[in-house]
């Protein structure tokens, strides 16, 4: 399945006939190299937009003052954080249950940048609550799991680390991963099953948005730029760990004369 | 306009520390993560490019034998 770097420019010709040549992670490394530039820029622009209109065209909240235009990073980093580990412990189940290398290790590489954005959750959302709540944190049910969720995070990543054999860290990790997703739901319903001092969800796919069109748009196009910086992100170090894996086999051998 | 003037802006309504807090570890934080990402695979190009050599280094011996 297209192991050979000679065949680089069949292989994205080939694009619209054989998806399964991208399982291998030979095809994949060369896929990704041309995403990640895209994804990069896409990341940026976006970026750029939704600040402007989350610091310039959104309006001051009549409760709250300037201090919710946390919520440009807030939300779209605490929807990652969890986006991220349904993403990873799906990978991790397809690569245990059908044993393809390259699922395994794109869950590998998820891990950190989910670990990141669970942790910007948890920081952005103390400095909202220490001028709104009065405290840094509290320990009610949608803090707690967001905690437990970047405890998730690092066991999966400690775990993996701690095993030599990288297919069976890969096996490892996503028995962490698989158990730790019943903690998603509980995130995202915590606020409604428990009396909380977080407020409920501000965006929901049933009721029309609780908030002004500016401020839901800027949100809205923050998180199209965390997600485009998560896919750059993942992307370069999904092809690390491909070079790390694969550094013994002829293709990454004859990579030598190209790359560098 | 929102703002009149660039220490308006700054001050955020009194808010500015936990803003500005928010914004600048985000940024703290992306800035890391795509330092170690790039770190990670120019040490591995470097190491495998070492290796790639004492193979090529060899070969040669073996020939030269």
């Amino acid at each position: 399945m297209g192991r050979k770097t000679s065949q680089g420019n069949s292989v994205y010709l080939d694009m619209a006939i054989n998806w399964f040549k991208y399982s291998s992670p030979a095809s994949f490394y060369f896929l990704a190299g041309k995403m990640i530039p895209l994804f990069s820029v896409a990341a940026v622009l976006f970026c750029v937009v939704g600040l402007y209109i989350g610091f310039f065209v959104a309006p001051t909240d009549f409760q709250q003052g300037e201090a919710y235009r946390i919520i440009f990073i807030h939300v779209p980093a605490a929807w990652m954080s969890m986006f991220l580990y349904v993403v990873m412990a799906v990978w991790s189940g397809i690569g245990l249950a059908f044993n393809t290398r390259l699922s395994s290790m794109v869950a590998t590489a998820i891990a950190p940048t989910g670990a990141m954005f669970t942790f910007l959750a948890l920081w952005t959302g103390a400095l909202w609550g220490k001028p709104m709540w009065g405290t840094w944190w509290v320990w009610d049910a949608r803090l707690t799991s967001e905690l437990i969720l970047l405890f998730l995070y690092i066991g999966f990543m400690s775990l993996q680390a701690a095993i030599d054999d990288p297919r069976r860290a890969d096996k490892a990790g996503a028995m962490i991963a698989l158990v730790g997703v019943v903690n998603v739901p509980i995130i995202y319903f915590s606020v409604k099953w428990w009396n909380t001092l977080h407020q409920g969800a501000t965006v929901s796919l049933t009721q029309s948005p609780k908030m002004a069109t500016t401020m839901l748009t800027g949100m809205l196009i923050m998180s199209i730029a965390c997600w485009m910086y998560a896919i750059a992100v993942i992307l370069i170090r999904t092809r690390a760990i491909i070079l790390e894996r694969e550094r013994h086999t002829a293709w990454v051998g004859e990579l030598q004369g190209a790359e560098r | 306009m929102i703002w009149t003037s660039v220490s308006q802006f700054l001050d955020m309504g009194g808010y500015g520390f936990y803003v500005w807090g928010s914004y600048l570890v985000t940024l703290i934080c992306i800035a890391g993560e795509l330092v170690l990402v790039y770190n990670r695979k120019r040490t591995l190009l470097k190491h495998l490019s070492l290796i790639h050599q004492s193979n090529k280094q060899e070969k040669r011996n073996e020939t030269a034998s």
